[in-house]
């Protein structure tokens, strides 16, 4: 026994080291026709990795106080040695993460991947999507420029539309009658320590889940179902590492290439990652003329939009805002499809899917829009079509016309 | 790994290449985000432009006074010390620790009976080697409390370590060495730099 | 998916219907080429002179100025007037109250005015300055109207006064015209101040030559790892297929 395996031996008395690797690694048998939509998930854990680590150095340079903040990012861009590398690194990745994040939500309404026996993974899923936004949107607050207090503003009143207690409730999110720097400080705490912590929890468990009842793939069949009688090893399964490690490998260095180019080249990326107007230090006295949210928010932004304000309150918009999200948690049991995956379904989801496709980006692009009457009609259509396309599901995917499913995964 | 996987030859030779080739062009792209990260954890260029060299006039630093400034936010002393200070400096060899300054606590220039480049100027960083307190200046000879037969110097508050006037530790005192003599230059018999040696281009610290 | 394509063709075409509506002032195009050093040493010489007066570039540092190819002798000799040490960040002599209440605002830091403004709009506002006596200053703006700064390279420039064309029912501006000239040509002018944006462009940003040299290196490295990355994926799923 070599020197190597004598201390994994050691260290396996005492802790399940290589049990782990084998279990989660070498040993998990993921689906053999994993496709391009499938490096999304690795990807979304890179991202997450690589903003606490570059997070971690900005907290070094950073002052979370309202006179000191502004100066201070432009400090860590050209003071701090290498400092504008980490900034860019940080700002590119917030939006690359929710790029990552929409794609791999995508593949998931796709092929199914939310059906039983995954429900729980796709809600950690969500609650993993709910706490980025909320990380996000602690975070562009942080600059302290124009478009970070406005946002902050337009945002936190949103709770002050809340009946009875959403007064008090706004100024207790701020600590104060404005955004301030007691707000400031507070969201620097949760956006460095608190949210961090909740998104590495809910990560961790969201895959616990899914190496628990095993990945689903493009066809939407159980692998599990047809093993080797010997082995009991799935027979379309294969072992993660090495296989999908090469691969995500390739992976990862086609995002980087991607991440790279607008990191280097468009940090900005023409005012979608980096707003100009948060060029210009936090104003209380000042609006700038049209606020719009960062781009990942913007779908729900146009739908808070759409609805026009009912007895005197924006209420009724917010409530659409949230419960175009809490919507997505019943996925798992509006679709009553016999099918999983869209290869197998009828021309009504598909149809419906690429609806609501249209219906997401089209908020996404109008939530960036001054509001206008053409605009809101346009986002009116739109939410319709978002909310319907779960509301609907029960009736049309029950009637929808699918085709068999194969015994064994195809290509 | 099996050799054989569904009837194909495994090349272990090849596999082995590739895996050592990735894992080296791999490791190189650590280590280049690592290095960005490591460095920013230097000096930034607000502190190196704090800590950058300080000019300062001696004109006004009467025989026997002592003048402090800031140079990278510690106190450096200017002392102009007097023909009869230095003359009271040199009988005292035995009762110092390191009386030919043969620890590195100054530059090469400063390695002398003096400390120092022109014989009345002492300039020494005044942090006492023991435990960072900034040690007083007591020039008074033969000042009572210092025990009679003081011949002038610094007095540490904090743990009673004592120095001349050459800054150079007595014996017996907690502190382990002399005090720093920072690297410094005169511009003109008047203008001093601390911060820069005399030989290299005072541009460069900066 | 072929459907789903078509959709995504569909909605690119939704904004050319709807929202080709705000309407935006026509801002003239600056020329900057953050290459040409001697544009970006003389934009920051007219930076000193007629800028730092009243506006201050607190995240700037006279030091980096060495980026542009400027020794620290010529920093400190030629454009150290406001600070004594070449390390310090370009602060500005005035109060802010003084600014405020010669200005009606105090006048901004402008360490990142180009990426808050764009370079053209700041190109065509420092020549878009004409004499209007309405205004306590004496001068009026195309492109911010009743701007609170006076036209301060006016005796380069000379005085433009506006010629009015009618639009619907009001009166826009169509045109500068000189009518006193200043020291130096229009277009000399117009090349003084190009260089002043060229600077205030690489001012927003000092970092942004290195960065784009740096972004080159990474993506060579990158596609020399995606080859060595796909052989061996490649050669390990030569076993699954």
């Amino acid at each position: 026994m070599s020197a190597l395996q004598k201390m994994m031996g050691w260290v396996d008395d005492r802790f399940p080291l290589t049990a782990t690797y084998k279990a989660h690694l070498s040993e998990y048998y993921a689906p053999r026709n994993f496709n391009f939509w499938y490096f999304f998930g690795s990807l979304a854990l890179l991202v997450l990795v690589l903003q606490i680590v570059t997070g971690i150095f900005l907290t070094m340079n950073y002052k979370p106080d309202s006179e000191l903040a502004f100066a201070s990012v432009e400090y860590i861009m050209r003071d701090v040695e290498w400092g504008w590398l980490i900034r860019y690194m940080h700002s590119t990745g917030a939006s690359m993460f929710f790029v990552v994040v929409y794609l791999h939500m995508f593949r998931g309404l796709m092929y199914g991947s939310y059906r039983k026996p995954r429900e729980l993974i796709w809600i950690f899923g969500v609650l993993i999507y709910l706490a980025l936004m909320a990380e996000a949107f602690l975070g562009y607050l942080l600059p302290w420029g124009q478009m970070s207090f406005w946002g902050a503003q337009v945002i936190v009143n949103l709770f002050a539309a809340v009946p009875f207690i959403g007064e008090d409730l706004s100024i207790w999110i701020r600590g104060d009658y404005v955004i301030s720097d007691a707000t400031l400080n507070r969201f620097f705490a949760f956006h460095v320590i608190a949210l961090p912590l909740v998104l590495i929890a809910l990560v961790a468990v969201h895959l616990v889940a899914l190496h628990e009842v095993g990945s689903n793939n493009p066809d939407g069949i159980e692998i599990k179902k047809h093993k080797d009688p010997v082995t009991h090893i799935p027979l379309d399964g294969i072992p993660f590492h090495p296989y999908y490690t090469v691969k995500d490998i390739v992976g990862v260095i086609v995002f980087l290439m991607v991440f790279s180019a607008i990191l280097f080249f468009a940090p900005e990326m023409g005012g979608y990652f980096l707003e100009a107007n948060n060029f210009v230090p936090a104003d209380p006295l000042k609006t700038p003329q049209h606020i719009a949210p960062l781009w990942y928010f913007t779908p729900f932004y146009a739908i808070l939009r759409a609805v026009p304000p009912m007895f005197g309150s924006q209420f009724p918009g917010v409530v659409a805002m949230g419960l175009s999200i809490v919507v997505m948690f019943f996925l798992p049991w509006l679709d009553r499809s016999k099918v999983k995956s869209i290869r197998y379904r009828g021309p009504i989801y598909k149809i419906m899917l690429a609806l609501f496709i249209v219906s997401f980006i089209g908020l996404g692009y109008l939530g960036l829009l001054p509001s206008t009457p053409v605009a809101t009609i346009f986002a009116q259509v739109l939410s319709v079509i978002y909310f319907l396309f779960f509301l609907l599901m029960p009736w049309y995917t029950s009637i929808d016309k699918t085709k068999p499913e194969p015994e064994r995964v195809t290509g | 790994m099996s050799q054989e996987v569904d009837g194909q030859k495994v090349d272990a030779r090849k596999r082995r290449f590739l895996i050592a080739a990735t894992s080296a062009v791999g490791g190189v792209a650590v280590a280049g985000v690592a290095v960005p990260l490591v460095m920013s954890m230097m000096p930034s260029e607000r502190a190196k432009a704090a800590g950058a060299p300080v000019e300062v006039d001696i004109s006004k630093v009467e025989p026997g006074m002592l003048l402090t400034v800031e140079w990278r936010g510690k106190p450096v002393w200017i002392v102009n010390r007097t023909p009869e200070m230095l003359d009271l400096m040199a009988k005292h060899d035995d009762q110092l620790a390191d009386a030919k300054s043969e620890q590195p606590q100054q530059p090469n220039y400063c390695k002398n009976a003096t400390r120092s480049i022109k014989p009345e100027y002492l300039v020494a960083v005044g942090i006492c080697t023991h435990l960072g307190c900034s040690p007083t200046y007591r020039k008074e000879v033969g000042a009572a409390d210092m025990g009679g037969d003081w011949p002038g110097g610094f007095f540490c508050p904090c743990h009673g370590s004592r120095f001349d006037l050459a800054a150079r530790v007595y014996k017996n005192v907690p502190a382990p060495t002399n005090l720093v003599i920072p690297p410094h230059q005169y511009l003109s018999d008047t203008r001093l730099l601390i911060g820069v040696d005399p030989s290299t281009d005072h541009l460069q610290g900066s | 998916m072929k459907r789903l394509k078509n959709f995504l063709f569909l909605l690119a075409a939704v904004p050319v219907l709807a929202f080709a509506s705000e309407a935006s002032l026509h801002l003239d195009k600056a020329p900057v080429n953050l290459a040409d050093q001697d544009s970006l040493q003389r934009g920051a010489r007219m930076f000193v002179n007629y800028c730092l007066n009243c506006h201050s570039a607190g995240s700037m540092r006279y030091s980096r100025l060495q980026d542009l190819g400027l020794t620290e002798d010529q920093i400190k000799d030629n454009l150290l007037f406001a600070a004594e040490k070449p390390g310090e960040p370009m602060k500005v002599g005035m109060a802010k109250t003084d600014g405020k209440a010669w200005f009606g605002a105090t006048p901004p830091d402008l360490s990142v005015i180009s990426r808050s403004r764009g370079a053209d709009w700041l190109y065509t506002y420092l020549r878009g300055f004409y004499r209007d006596d309405t205004r306590a200053t004496g001068w009026n703006n195309t492109v911010f109207d009743k701007v609170g700064m006076p036209h301060v390279m006016w005796s380069l420039q000379g005085e433009m006064a506006p010629r009015y064309k009618k639009e619907g029912e009001h009166e826009v501006i169509e045109r500068l015209e000189l009518v006193k000239p200043g020291s130096v040509t229009l277009a000399e002018y117009d090349a003084m101040v190009g260089d002043l944006v060229n600077y205030l462009v690489w001012m927003g940003e000092p970092a942004q030559l290195q960065r784009k040299q740096l972004g080159l290196i990474v993506l060579a490295f990158l596609a020399v790892f995606f080859v060595v990355a796909y052989y061996l994926k490649k050669e390990y799923w030569k076993d699954i297929h």
